[in-house]
């Protein structure tokens, strides 16, 4: 009766209040139950009748039988997290994004913005989380992929266990290796081969980035025994799994794949031998690239001059060189690109008369190679993670044509600022906004480390104020601001007052821009001090 | 912390929220940057302008110098209450940010002055108490003409009794008729009864009526459910038709149920009162608040009730799992726990007490009791000790932690957020809930973990 399906009603009323159910369907004109009189009365008599049937069949519920009791989920060894921490981490996640008003983005926060930096942070600090935050935080995770693996993490093993009872949240089961089952250490040899051998995909791809990571040289052994009888695609993945933890001792089993049927198998080879220079791949492509590039010392100022290859013969087919370029692109500066970017960068002051790279890449080019060449060092540099090459690619960050569309595009500079040490990233884009404002620097912002270094948060507060000044809407800025809202150090907070203020209007700035962007800085401070209580409730013992 | 007086955490300024989004708003206002112009009073109040979204800031001012709960005033034009400015500017001056000592300025003053000389006349005449506690019915009666007060409540007794009357003519009607019947005719004609009994001044059978033209609707077994409900109405109309022969608990029962408030006559009880739960529902025209209270003294367990209009949250609002110093006062019906805040004595605080708990079987038979005082009662109040959210189908139990006897989740129960907060906080380990347990199953409302651990809200 009404959903208590295990709950027992007592014993002996069901006959008689079936009686009166089927009676009450039908009606009194067609049917009375036993003990109730046909005629005008039998209505209200058999109301009577149900109703204390009704109180007396409630009266006597009882329970029902247990269903078995689900497992109890395993223990979680990390500390518990401080109070005020867990006020927070509740009032973060219940800021679901478009519950505030859509549009302008006021003077608050946005909260659901700091929750993948407060994960980090409890993270790193190892703490547990509070057990009924737990189904907030899975469906925080279910509807942003990117929050996942740090949402999974914090949540820890009772996610595990509570996602295997909601459908909801099968993704935490997914995106764990085997499923949440707990994978084989790699000193545990038996296990691994049998799940290297008998498991499926997913736990496979798992298991081999987790021996990997710990012990390099037995990932690639466990890989060289199956090789032969894997699929492409999954030969693919699994050779994508050692550019973790890469070294000369991979070069023979790399240089083996170079035959595969597969060519994206062929081509991944290629370029993980192109990242160690000493492989014999890369030596050969260094023969290859310098007999392309050659030093005139002929002209009143040393020249570089270019003779790209004319044919694409089968070793370089076979050291990854793809044949085809893409469409709108000739064919020999397409090869002529590959062989650089794939010759080790220690190839060119070698070959070019002793020069440092800053010589290097300050040598005109003739016949508009300049382009090409740099392109391909730039990947060059980042492929091999070449620092010195970096910096001499990136030149000085206050050059007039860093901020224009020069040989290296912005997003080349981004991928080279990687290669660098953060203190070193910081300055450079520092320097770079100094000079040349922030309408081009969000995309090097986001390879800054956060939170950013002291010099690089005063150069983006320092232009956002001459953006202001200059009488443009903080929309335009949007971005950045959003980022120095999330990157800014808190401690920065306290300079940011003055800027608060609505200050007067010049006669030729754009109207009320003034209000928007007091109430810009506004949220600025405002989150930069929410961050720093944040930090700091995570601190607390 | 330099100031003398009992400055409030923060939790206890978050638990003046009305629902989350408030808590979540407010808690962003509560820093130095979105405040200029903020001060505070000795620890009486305390006032500052938010910069909003137009040109003008909101003043917004608190007045914390009544026992009962702190007065709030904001010149913004949100409908939540408090508003997420006023519990910014609480949490900036619990918190510890600077809030200067100063005068209040002149818009703070004059509403402060006004309000504490408003307070002051109603505490003279004795009729503090009515703030929170709004019965519609009669609550400001009795200070008039007694002869007319008598005349009016019998004239809308005599309505009532023809209300009754009609409606044991309609469900005879139905009856004779059959149940099937009931299917085809659909809401229509249950609104119409609805109303008819709203124009005999018997909201509670109004209520009951409207509920009947749901229950065809409702999947399989509705015949045997609109039998009940139409037993158990039939029941009341009995009840109120003979009320005089009724012994007096169960008169005010019948009184109660038919929609008579009465007025919160029980004598006055002090004791640190735990908050159990705190609930809303809504209907087209009504937001009611439910506050579970349990008496950490007296082992009583008191409901309070609060009305808001809908789209508006209640203005009680009281925080799980913290203990407040109140008086209240008992309804007079016999079966349920409803009770008045008389007065509060200090802001609610940190409690560890729990109520104790019983078994399953312990609990459905406390619901089987109560039906004795209350046969119309569709739950009763209850702790379960040692219990384990246990999937059981599609749907839970909690199921005792020994020996193998299981309550059933309320269909709703199982469907709403809750019940996943309920299962992580207890991973398969018995936990302590608190809920309301009837003839549907039971309906859980705060959990609490075995080991340590705060009271968690499950509604």
């Amino acid at each position: 009766m009404n959903g208590t399906a295990a709950a027992l009603p007592p014993s002996g009323g069901t006959d008689t209040w079936e009686e009166l159910v089927t009676a009450a369907l039908l009606g009194t004109d067609r049917r009375t139950p036993p003990g109730v009189a046909p005629g005008p009365s039998a209505p209200l008599d058999l109301l009577d009748r149900a109703a204390a049937e009704t109180v007396r069949r409630r009266a006597g519920l009882r329970p029902g039988p247990a269903a078995p009791r689900p497992e109890p989920a395993p223990g979680d060894p990390r500390p518990p997290l401080p109070a005020a921490a867990a006020r927070r981490l509740a009032m973060l996640l219940a800021d679901r994004p478009g519950a505030a008003s859509g549009g302008r983005r006021g003077a608050a926060p946005d909260l659901m913005e700091l929750l993948p930096q407060w994960l980090a942070t409890a993270n790193a600090r190892g703490y547990a989380a509070p057990p009924q935050v737990l189904p907030a935080l899975l469906d925080a995770a279910r509807g942003r992929t990117d929050l996942r693996p740090a949402a999974l993490e914090f949540a820890g093993p009772r996610a595990l266990w509570l996602a295997r009872l909601n459908p909801d949240w099968r993704f935490a089961l997914r995106a764990l290796p085997g499923g949440g089952a707990v994978l084989p250490r790699p000193e545990e040899t038996d296990r691994v081969r049998r799940l290297w051998e008998e498991g499926l995909f997913a736990e496979r791809v798992a298991l081999l980035a987790a021996v990997r990571s710990r012990e390099p040289d037995t990932a690639r052994e466990l890989l060289t025994a199956t090789w032969a009888t894997e699929r492409a695609e999954d030969r693919l993945m699994f050779l994508d799994s050692l550019r973790t933890g890469l070294g000369p001792r991979d070069e023979p089993f790399l240089e083996q794949a170079l035959a595969d049927r597969s060519r994206n198998v062929r081509a991944t080879a290629a370029e993980l031998l192109s990242a160690l220079p000493e492989s014999a791949l890369a030596a050969r492509m260094a023969v290859r690239a310098a007999a392309c590039v050659a030093l005139d010392r002929t002209r009143s100022v040393p020249t570089l001059v270019v003779e790209a290859p004319h044919e694409c013969d089968a070793g370089m087919e076979r050291d990854g060189v793809v044949p085809r370029p893409p469409t709108g692109r000739g064919e020999r500066s397409w090869w002529f690109g590959q062989l650089v970017e794939a010759a080790p960068l220690a190839t060119w002051p070698t070959r070019l008369g002793g020069r440092t790279p800053e010589q290097i890449v300050a040598l005109p080019v003739t016949d508009d190679w300049r382009g090409e060449l740099h392109a391909a060092w730039c990947r060059a540099a980042v492929r091999q993670r070449d620092p010195a090459w970096s910096r001499a690619l990136l030149g000085s960050p206050s050059a007039p044509e860093a901020g224009g569309p020069g040989a290296v595009s912005l997003a080349e500079r981004a991928k080279l600022l990687g290669t660098l040490p953060a203190g070193e990233r910081a300055e450079w884009v520092a320097g770079f906004i100094a000079t040349h404002g922030l309408s081009e620097a969000f995309q090097l912002l986001g390879v800054c480390a956060v939170p950013w270094a002291a010099p690089l948060g005063r150069a983006v507060v320092d232009a956002l104020n001459i953006a202001r000044d200059a009488g443009s809407y903080p929309w335009s800025f949007s971005g950045v601001m959003g980022l120095a809202e999330r990157c800014l150090d808190p401690s920065e907070a306290g300079r940011l007052d003055a800027l608060m203020a609505v200050p007067d209007e010049p006669e030729d700035a754009s109207p009320g821009a003034g209000g928007y962007w007091a109430e810009a800085f506004q949220r600025l401070v405002t989150t930069l001090r929410l961050r720093g209580v944040m930090r700091e409730e995570l601190e607390a013992p | 912390m330099t100031q003398q007086g009992v400055r409030w955490t923060a939790d206890q300024v978050l638990a003046l929220a009305a629902d989350d989004a408030s808590r979540t708003a407010g808690s962003k206002l509560g820093s130095a940057g979105s405040w200029s112009g903020t001060g505070s009073a000795r620890e009486e109040a305390v006032w500052g302008l938010c910069k909003g979204s137009g040109a003008t800031p909101y003043r917004t001012v608190v007045d914390l110098a009544d026992p009962s709960g702190p007065a709030y005033r904001c010149s913004c034009p949100s409908r939540k209450f408090p508003c997420k400015h006023a519990l910014g500017l609480l949490l900036l001056w619990s918190g510890g940010e600077p809030v200067p000592r100063a005068e209040p300025p002149e818009w703070a003053g004059q509403w402060l002055t006004e309000r504490r000389a408003r307070l002051g006349r109603n505490t003279e005449k004795g009729e503090k108490g009515e703030k929170t506690e709004g019965s519609a019915a009669d609550a400001a009666g009795g200070a008039a003409d007694p002869e007319a007060a008598r005349r009016r409540a019998e004239r809308r007794a005599e309505r009532i009794g023809a209300g009754a009357t009609e409606l044991e003519q309609r469900l005879a009607d139905l009856l004779r008729s059959g149940l099937a019947s009931a299917e085809q005719s659909g809401y229509g004609l249950w609104d119409e009864t609805a109303a008819r009994m709203v124009d005999a001044q018997a909201p509670g059978l109004a209520a009951r009526v409207r509920e009947l033209g749901a229950i065809p609707g409702s999947g399989p077994g509705w015949p045997a459910r609109l039998l009940e409900e139409c037993a158990l109405l039939h029941l009341l109309d009995r009840g109120w038709l003979r009320r005089a022969e009724l012994p007096d608990g169960l008169a005010a029962t019948v009184r109660s149920r038919v929609g008579l408030t009465g007025t919160a006559g029980g004598p006055p009880v002090r004791d640190n009162w735990l908050v159990l739960a705190q609930y809303d529902t809504a209907d087209a025209k009504l937001t009611t608040r439910r506050v579970w209270l349990y008496g950490t003294g007296s082992g009583r367990t008191a409901l309070l009730l609060s009305y808001g209009p809908v789209g508006r949250a209640p203005e009680l609002a009281l925080p799980v799992g913290l203990a407040l110093d109140a008086e209240l006062s008992a309804y007079p019906d016999a079966g349920r726990q409803r009770a008045a805040l008389v007065e509060r004595h200090a802001p609610p605080e940190p409690t560890p007490v729990r109520p104790p708990g019983v078994t399953t079987v312990e609990a459905a038979a406390r619901y089987g009791d109560a039906l004795r005082d209350d046969p119309w009662l569709e739950s009763v109040p209850v702790t379960l000790g040692d219990v384990v959210p246990t999937p059981d189908g599609d749907s839970w139990q909690l199921a005792d932690a020994d020996g193998g006897a299981a309550l059933p989740l309320t269909s709703s129960a199982a469907s709403r957020p809750g019940l996943w907060r309920l299962v992580a906080l207890s991973g398969g380990a018995p936990v302590k809930v608190f809920g309301e347990c009837g003839h549907r199953g039971f309906t859980p409302l705060t959990a609490w973990p075995t080991g340590a651990g705060e009271a968690v809200p499950l509604c």
